[in-house]
């Protein structure tokens, strides 16, 4: 065993866990002092924790070296690093689009706050995971606080239902990882992720690929990959459009960690074996995700299915099993990650007070009522289509070059295939928003509180960004490639 | 001049934006705005033919900046005898678009201006991009303002319409980059010409030319997947037909040249036979189906696919005619056929669009049944549309003329049937062109609404000379154009009867 000793120069990198951690315990005592004046003050402090946690990443808690903490429970490096970051930004414009909302349907709680930061908190340790209990543990506290934020509209029985369906599928989820794991510690006796990749050696045992199969599924459930998707669209449309931003974007970005981290890193040995399971997944993700998608008549659950459809492409890019395979997912992540942030913005920034904007209807005509939001949500639209010059475009070529590069011809094919079968329902958003003319009788609902300029100028960014990414992609291309090498 | 083909993608994408910026308000500077930028956009094209040396095949003032390092993509810009004629095209076209919609778009004009401008900038950045990646780029997202131009100001069914027109579209394109993908994997670049040169077995050559004909075909359009063409113009609004007609369809025909010939040379010889098949389908079939057509549009889009039949057919025929006669000559004439086909097309499909969207203004209809007698109450324009019908049925001294000609003469060489069976067209294009001009321009007037015809404005007089002149000057005058093109011309033949085997 290591010993541990507790220097700052060890523990330094972990300063976006010690800056969250206590964040959350600073805001919970605030909120409950400031009483009826936290709903002012917390979301402002939230974000500026949020600043603060992500300077001081910057400044103390940058490694370019792969380096083990705490006896190898925790890995630092510069992946976890960028992804940190990511995740620091991700929730903080989450929060930004979600206050009018939230406010306007009277749940604007520091508990909701709170519970945002413990699920970042979670997908931290999950991204710097180096043990399998690390990676429980995160896993674990990403759930949790993401159920309880699903059912946070106490007078919603939908988002009650959601909640629990989230709950009872995510338990069974979370019993096959754990089960799983117990059975690869079983057969060769470590929680060390380095250790287990030493030690587990092609041909591999009737016991590793039975613990295996436990942990793909486990993966494709949090993923949400067919046939272990049935969760996803019943949550995104049963949550609050907030919830639902929310476990649409940062939470993808620890999931794909975990992926990475378990089985391109410590289950490296048995990568033949897991590479056609997840080539078998991909497949079905895709087809199910595009086809489901085309006849939904909810944008919230038409996102959802085109969530799943992604899904399928970031699997795709672990199928290709090379570092230049997991280099495309993480593009992939990251860029779909930016876009649903977006895409999901719009839905938040339409709502008003008893007036939810889920419906695919409730875009008729929105370019000739809010023009600028419309053209966001037009751009981020053909972007999740893969059409340049947006940056979806450059996340599905990368993902067609690995397959094309580990010789999968029938994926490229099916992958294109059902890319022009996407383009379908993304056209429809864009359609029912310019070609169509706006609802004679608008929702008579007044919002009682209407968006700040600063949050439609976020949103402006958003978009964007995923055009000048597409513009320009190589920076990002260049950086997911460097952080996987 | 160094970054003249920057500034000729770049200014009108700039000019669109400004529009836009300048919003519904100030329309009347946008307006100014988007003329302006188009005739400088055209005017542009001037330097660029006098700095052009015809005497040579390689690309010239080229443009080459790192664009996306790690997969050795650069922003690579040149134009050879190839592409140089279509941007010509492409900017010529876009003017009498622009000033055409003066009066006639009343809802979001700007964005109807941004929308031909942006998407002019990049038609002009699909012919002058040397780098395939950079290629599909500009290719693809042509695809959106279009998709927008005929959703926003199409028809009835516009949405029908447009949407299938880009499913059709990306479909084909999808596979289209697939291949390109797969080339650069296998030979670590996108440039066009190391693509050209990529060593590719029979197989590997079979697979890519088939995806890049499946992107080129839907494009032309060939049968049997022209489909979306015919509800795309209906619907379109006159600018996008005219756009569609002109230079999208181009697009089509320069990736054959571009691309399916000179990297897949040994499959296109072995496939020579089911693209030409396609083409004399095309050729006979669809002029068939215009004869029977009620309306206008949908007239000139049968029409413009049956013409385009000559564009593949003047390109496959190469194959045969080397086979036969052993001449690089001969099959160099096919080609030059294919591509003064394409320029005569773009001109007079655009015209005979202008000429319709003209009528369509005044009667809000396009049913050939409405009309009759036009000639007696707008005698100018009824000369215009009788020209640009007869230069439609390849009239000698005009531009239509020399297209199926070249095509015609190229084909005996390959096989006599080949070219009976194309010379059918002239006899179908003057029936179904004819028979139009008939029943809409001549006889007596037949309804009230005709009889309250004004004739062409200043504005419309204007447009339609422009074009008239451009067919004439095409149609009497054909050897600055095949000048230009003959050095590229011979080293595409050279590229396509070598074998990469």
């Amino acid at each position: 065993m290591h010993e541990i000793v507790l220097t700052w120069s060890s523990v330094a990198a972990a300063v976006p866990e010690i800056s969250l951690t206590a964040a959350i315990c600073l805001i919970l005592l605030v909120d409950v002092f400031a009483g009826e004046r936290g709903r002012r003050v917390t979301p402002t402090l939230t974000l500026l924790a949020l600043a603060v946690g992500a300077a001081l990443t910057v400044r103390y808690g940058h490694v370019t070296e792969r380096a083990p903490l705490f006896a190898g429970m925790y890995v630092a490096d510069e992946l976890g690093f960028v992804l940190k970051l990511a995740g620091f930004l991700l929730v903080a414009v989450a929060l930004l689009y979600s206050r009018t909302y939230l406010e306007n349907r009277s749940i604007l709680r520091g508990e909701y706050y709170v519970l945002a930061l413990t699920a970042l908190l979670g997908i931290f340790v999950l991204v710097s995971a180096g043990s399998l209990l690390t990676v429980y543990l995160g896993v674990e506290l990403l759930a949790l606080s993401v159920y309880a934020m699903v059912a946070f509209d106490r007078d919603s029985g939908v988002s009650a239902e959601s909640a629990m369906k989230y709950f009872v599928l995510g338990a069974i989820a979370s019993g096959a990882l754990l089960y799983g794991m117990s059975l690869i510690y079983g057969l060769t006796g470590t929680l060390d992720l380095a250790e287990i990749a030493a030690r587990l050696r092609a041909p591999n045992t009737a016991g590793v690929i039975l613990g295996l199969t436990f942990i793909v599924v486990a993966v494709a459930f949090k993923l949400g990959a067919v046939p272990f998707h049935m969760w996803l669209p019943d949550v995104y449309e049963g949550a609050p459009t907030s919830v639902t931003l929310f476990i649409g974007t940062a939470p993808k970005i620890a999931y794909f960690a975990l992926a990475l981290r378990l089985l391109a890193q410590g289950l490296a040995g048995t990568a033949s074996e897991w590479v056609q399971m997840l080539a078998a997944l991909a497949v079905l993700t895709l087809v199910v995700g595009n086809v489901v998608a085309i006849v939904q008549s909810n944008l919230k659950r038409m996102l959802a299915y085109s969530t799943i459809a992604n899904v399928g492409f970031i699997v795709l890019g672990f199928v290709a099993g090379t570092p230049d395979g997991y280099a495309a997912a993480l593009y992939y992540t990251l860029v779909y990650v930016l876009v649903a942030l977006g895409s999901f913005g719009v839905i938040l920034l339409s709502s008003a007070k008893g007036f939810e904007a889920d419906l695919l209807d409730d875009y008729r005509g929105l370019h000739q009522r809010d023009p600028l939001l419309a053209l966001a949500m037009m751009m981020l639209m053909f972007s999740t289509a893969g059409v340049p010059p947006f940056v979806g475009f450059w996340a599905k070529l990368r993902i067609f070059q690995v397959l094309w590069e580990t010789n999968h011809l029938w994926l490229v094919v099916i992958a294109a295939g059902m890319s022009v079968v996407g383009a379908y329902y993304y056209l429809r958003v864009v359609k029912l928003m310019y070609f169509d003319e706006p609802p004679t009788a608008l929702p008579a609902a007044q919002p009682a509180a209407r968006p700040a300029a600063g949050v439609r100028l976020a949103l402006g960014l958003n978009a964007a960004a995923v055009l000048l990414l597409g513009v320009l992609p190589g920076p990002l291309l260049d950086l997911c490639a460097r952080l996987i090498h | 001049m160094h970054g003249l083909l920057s500034m000729l993608i770049w200014l009108p994408v700039g000019a669109g934006l400004g529009v836009l910026l300048l919003g519904d308000r100030n329309i009347l500077a946008g307006r100014w705005l988007a003329l302006l930028a188009s005739l400088a956009t055209l005017a542009l094209t001037v330097p660029l033919w006098a700095a052009f040396d015809a005497g040579s095949a390689v690309p010239q003032l080229t443009e080459r900046l790192p664009w996306i390092p790690r997969f050795d993509a650069w922003y690579a810009l040149g134009v050879d005898g190839i592409s140089l004629p279509l941007i010509v095209l492409t900017a010529f076209m876009t003017v009498p678009v622009v000033i055409a919609a003066w009066t006639v778009i009343e809802t979001r004009p700007a964005e109807y201006y941004a929308a031909f401008l942006i998407m002019e900038g990049l038609m002009i950045g699909v012919f002058s991009a040397t780098d395939a990646l950079l290629f599909y780029f500009f290719w693809e997202a042509m695809l959106i303002p279009m998709f927008l131009i005929i959703g926003i100001w199409g028809g009835p069914r516009r949405v029908y319409a447009t949407i299938k027109f880009f499913l059709y579209t990306f479909l084909g394109s999808v596979f289209m980059l697939a291949a390109l993908i797969y080339m650069y994997v296998k030979g670590g670049s996108y440039s066009i010409a190391s693509l050209q040169t990529l060593p590719l077995s029979l197989v590997e050559q079979r697979w890519i030319f088939l995806a890049l004909l499946l992107a080129f075909a839907v494009k032309v359009p060939m049968f049997p997947v022209h489909t979306w063409l015919p509800d795309a113009h209906v619907e379109a609004p006159t600018g996008g037909s005219v756009i569609l007609a002109a230079i999208m369809l181009k697009m089509g025909g320069y990736g054959f040249l571009r691309f399916s010939l000179p990297i897949a040379p040994d499959a296109s010889r072995e496939l020579d036979l089911l693209v030409i098949a396609l083409s004399l389908i095309a050729v006979i079939y669809i002029g068939f189906v215009a004869l029977v057509q009620q309306d206008m549009k949908k007239l000139i889009a049968y029409s413009s696919i049956a013409h385009m039949g000559f564009v593949t057919l003047g390109a496959f025929v190469v194959y045969e005619i080397v086979r036969n006669t052993h001449s690089l000559r001969g099959a160099g004439l096919g080609l030059d056929g294919a591509m003064v086909q394409m320029i005569s097309h773009g001109l007079i499909s655009g015209a005979l669009f202008l000429c319709v969207g003209v009528l369509y203004e005044r009667i809000h209809s396009r049913q050939i049944a409405d009309y009759g007698g036009v000639v007696n109450t707008m005698p100018v324009f009824a000369s215009f549309m009788v020209l640009f019908a007869l230069a439609n049925t390849g009239l000698p001294g005009t531009s239509g003329f020399v297209g199926e000609f070249l095509v015609i003469l190229a084909s005996f060489n390959a096989s006599f049937w080949y070219s009976a069976l194309a010379a059918v067209t002239l006899v179908l294009g003057a029936a179904y062109t004819l028979w139009l001009v008939k029943r809409v321009i001549f006889g007596p007037v037949t309804s009230p609404r005709v009889a309250a015809l004004d004739d062409l404005n200043g504005r419309e007089f204007v447009v339609l000379s422009a074009l008239a002149l451009a067919v004439l000057v095409v149609g009497v005058w054909p050897a600055p154009l095949l000048k230009v093109m003959q050095p590229s011309i011979h080293h595409l033949v050279a590229q396509a009867i070598a074998t990469k085997i």
